[in-house]
């Protein structure tokens, strides 16, 4: 196991480098950890999933509404199944919740059909139309527009931080090298390929492309031409613990041709997100909240929520995710370059990466990588941050064994000095506040750091008096 | 899980809770102080400033020795002083559920006094758009930073807020060695004592701009400006100081109703909240008054619980009061057996008014009217003399609370 941050790379030939370490990397990091390969994650952030991976809604998607037929539709299929077992055997936070697709006009009551139809196209059969006074039952803080709604009882929230770093620990347990801090700015795709990073050279003989918003630039340097990814900006506003009672399901937009729609949904924290916003930009780094973004956002949330608005806010954030230019999957093996593109992988890529990666290897082996024999992966156990399940202030035997565990740091979120500690000494530990907060919820809760924010930086900085 | 019985448990060690604490121990009450945080004394622990003392103490100390003195205070009257200890939520009426180092506890009481503070909203509760870059603070994460854990804090800030909050966090900035770039309000004013304003501005030198509007942070790894309009102002550190929130999450947990206006518990005169043996004071009642006015309150809500220990009868009604805008709230903001702490109700305004008259109705009887001979900005105190409790009928529903 190897992590580096700083500094040359290794000199020697890896047999796959896998470029980007957000969640769909790291699953094909993970998948190729199976095998006695010499895998090389090639990441140009400090830290893994920073990207798209984390700021996105945290939907575990059945794939009830893809496009049928299209690569997208088949992997978020056979991807969900897989990271449902997958959190529950190495603890990532999962709620099967279920989502209820509410219609607020005759236009969208009259399309539910349609939606239901084309959930059995996809071959999801669950779905069952709601009239409006179960609807009213079953959600009665909804707003008194709605309609009716589509019942899709397999859509559940996970917890997508605890999802990226399962992976990339997972892969680096099993013997697959980490290296941090270093963006691929040339390739020659000769054999083994030579990557040219800002940490200096690195030689892999399949290379592939999981670089998300910028799998296209990385395309490039390959020598292809044709893929341009552009950044669709999502922004969302993180409400306040006590709106959590306001619903039961997940509420999604009736779909139409131009968005998929703002929806309300429960996190695994027990927060309640509002959002996205759907906004095609030109920056891949522009991931800046707006006054019309969050204007917006507010006006569609006083429609399907109205008590929503009246709690707090506790956090608003915007990601990009990596929108192709038409609506599948980018997955495209060039077996003369040894090569794999891995994009256009939309917010669907969560609940898909398994699969993605299961895919890739597979193509990839046809295409002539000999991944030699499989090996189990050693197990994982991740710490729970959610709220589906005992956290460790809850345990009177856990903390019985090591005090720290009752010493909660953040007050709000409820993270003890333990978990912290625990996260500092992970095998891979975060180098920044926000690292810490995705791995352990401090700093993530109503107050945003007005009673801990300074003991935790001290505590990451290992400046603590 | 152990389980306790004790008479009182006070829910935070900051001013009201120590005073609170410190009275009930020496009228012979068994009580226990439970503070989340690892060192008692609340947020003045971290105002090195000075001020602090003058009203319950009548001295002035800085932050730090009022928080001393209040929790020696405390212990030496018997209270028993609990740092470190959560309250995670409700297993009874009056039994709470917590976590300490030493595992999880059951503490059942004959009265609870929640004294649980209040808090700056964040820049995320209020909205304020842009990138999420590190560098941008609440003065009380300032504060701890610079003072308890001495963390840098840039070079150039700018201040959200010109209320007393704002002042001190200049203060800290300086002390951090961070130039202050500018003071910004959505007010016409600012909204503190004319001379810590002028002190500050003339030392510190900087500019107040008000009626602000439109914030937006700028930067993406650090701050690197905050745009007011389509005013860029460059700096690496934004402090949003005020905008109080109280921390009512324990009491919404135990379903205890909440003020609409001051969004605390609604509680009587007599800081009784709508369950029988549940006490609340300071801060959570009045987002926000001073350290020694919350202590004053400590003092006055022992004598509430004194009483609730001593006959336990059930309360008679207890009409609500009420206001109308542009007033924002009161407190107490329920008619309750006795007068209230000060023998004065606390108000607050949304925009600046100049010498108004608070008229007091209750079914459409005047009860009182009031002239305040001085001009209120918003986000200080307002007060209203509480003499018209005696001609209240506890019949005849709420009372309001408009100018006249």
């Amino acid at each position: 196991m190897t992590i580096t941050r700083a500094g040359a790379l290794p000199d020697d030939t890896y047999d796959v480098a896998v470029v980007g370490a957000g969640v769909v990397g790291c699953a094909i990091a993970r998948e190729l950890a199976r095998y006695r390969l010499r895998v090389a994650l090639v990441e140009a952030a400090d830290d893994v999933g920073t990207g798209t991976s984390k700021a996105n809604t945290a939907i575990l998607h059945t794939g009830f509404d893809a496009t049928p037929g299209t690569l997208e539709a088949r992997l978020v299929r056979e991807g969900q199944p897989l990271l449902a077992r997958y959190a529950a055997e190495v603890g990532i936070p999962v709620d099967p919740i279920g989502a209820l697709v509410v219609a607020w006009d005759d236009e969208q009551v009259a399309a539910l059909d349609g939606v239901r139809r084309r959930a059995e196209d996809n071959g999801y059969r669950d779905t069952r139309m709601v009239p409006l006074d179960e609807l009213r039952r079953r959600e009665p803080n909804l707003g008194p527009t709605a309609l009716g709604a589509l019942d899709v009882p397999g859509e559940g929230i996970v917890c997508t931080w605890t999802t990226t770093l399962a992976f990339a620990t997972q892969a680096v347990e099993n013997g697959a090298d980490l290296h941090l801090g270093a963006q691929v700015v040339g390739v020659h795709a000769v054999d083994p390929h030579r990557l040219v990073t800002t940490r200096g050279p690195l030689s892999a003989r399949y290379l592939i492309n999981a670089a998300g918003l910028y799998s296209d630039v990385v395309d490039d340097l390959v020598g292809r031409t044709g893929l341009t990814i552009t950044p669709r900006r999502g922004q969302l506003i993180v409400f306040d613990k006590f709106a959590r009672p306001l619903i039961n399901h997940i509420l999604l937009p009736v779909p139409s041709a131009h968005t998929k729609g703002v929806l309300v949904a429960p996190t695994v924290y027990g927060n309640v997100l509002l959002g996205p916003t759907a906004e095609d930009l030109d920056d891949k780094t522009d991931t800046a909240s707006s006054r019309t973004g969050l204007n917006y956002l507010r006006d569609k949330g006083k429609v399907i929520l109205p008590r929503l608005l009246d709690e707090e806010v506790t956090a608003v954030y915007a990601g990009l995710r990596a929108h192709p230019g038409r609506g599948d999957y980018r997955i495209e093996v060039d077996a003369a370059r040894r090569y794999a593109l891995v994009g256009g992988i939309r917010s669907t890529g969560l609940t898909s990466a398994m699969a993605v990666a299961r895919h890739v290897v597979g193509e990839l082996a046809d295409a002539g990588l000999d991944p030699g024999r499989f090996r189990p992966l050693r197990e994982l156990h991740m710490p729970n941050i959610g709220e589906v399940c005992a956290r460790p202030y809850q345990q009177d035997d856990l903390i019985a064994a090591d005090p720290e565990y009752g010493t909660i740091v953040c007050h709000c979120e409820r993270v003890t000095r333990g978990e912290i500690r625990d996260a500092l000494g992970s095998p891979i530990p975060p180098v920044r506040v926000d690292g810490l907060r995705r791995r352990t919820r401090a700093l993530a809760g109503r107050c945003q750091g007005f009673y801990c924010g300074a003991t935790v930086r001290a505590l990451l900085d290992g400046s603590m008096p | 899980m152990i389980r306790r019985t004790v008479d009182v448990v006070v829910v935070g060690g900051g001013p009201a809770g120590l005073a609170a604490a410190a009275r009930l121990a020496r009228a012979g009450i068994d009580v226990e102080v439970l503070d989340r945080e690892s060192q008692l004394g609340g947020i003045p622990r971290h105002c090195a400033h000075l001020g602090f003392g003058v009203r319950d103490l009548h001295r002035v100390l800085t932050g730090p020795a009022y928080a001393r003195h209040q929790v020696d205070a405390a212990g030496r009257a018997g209270a028993r002083l609990r740092p470190g200890v959560t309250v995670t939520g409700w297993a009874g009426e009056r039994t709470l559920t917590t976590t300490s180092p030493d595992g999880l506890e059951q503490l059942t009481a004959r009265a609870v006094v929640l004294a649980t503070g209040a808090r700056e909203r964040p820049r995320s509760a209020r909205l304020v758009p842009g990138g999420r870059p590190d560098g941008v603070y609440t003065t009380g994460q300032l504060q701890q930073a610079v003072h308890l854990y001495s963390q840098a804090a840039g070079t150039r800030a700018v201040i959200v807020g010109a209320e007393h909050v704002s002042y001190s966090a200049a203060t800290t900035l300086h002390h951090a060695g961070v130039r202050v770039v500018a003071m910004v309000t959505d007010q016409p004013r600012h909204q503190s004592y004319a001379a810590f304003d002028l002190g500050a501005r003339l030392r510190y030198r900087f500019p107040l701009l008000t009626n602000t509007a439109g914030l937006e942070i700028v930067g993406r790894d650090r701050v690197e400006g905050i745009r007011i309009g389509t005013r860029l102002l460059q700096c690496d550190t934004v402090v949003f100081t005020g905008d109080w929130i109280p921390d009512h999450e324990l009491a919404r947990h135990g379903g205890i109703a909440l003020d609409p206006g001051t969004r605390g518990p609604a509680v009587d005169t007599a800081l009784r909240v709508d369950r029988p043996g549940l006490f609340a004071a300071g801060n959570l009642l009045h987002p926000v008054e001073t350290a020694d006015v919350a202590a004053l309150d400590g003092r006055f809500v022992a004598d509430s619980v004194l009483r609730h220990l001593a006959d336990d009868t059930p309360s008679t009604p207890r009409p609500a009061i009420r206001v109308e805008p542009p007033l924002l709230w009161i407190a107490p903001n329920l008619v309750g057996p006795r007068r209230p702490p000060r023998d004065r109700f606390l108000l607050r305004t949304q925009e600046s008014l100049s010498r108004p008259t608070l008229m007091v109705r209750q079914a459409g009887r005047l009860l009182d009217r009031q002239h305040v001979r001085r001009t209120v900005q918003a986000n200080r105190p307002v007060h209203l003399g509480a003499g018209w409790l005696d001609r209240v009928d506890p019949a005849a529903g709420a009372i309001t609370i408009a100018l006249g």
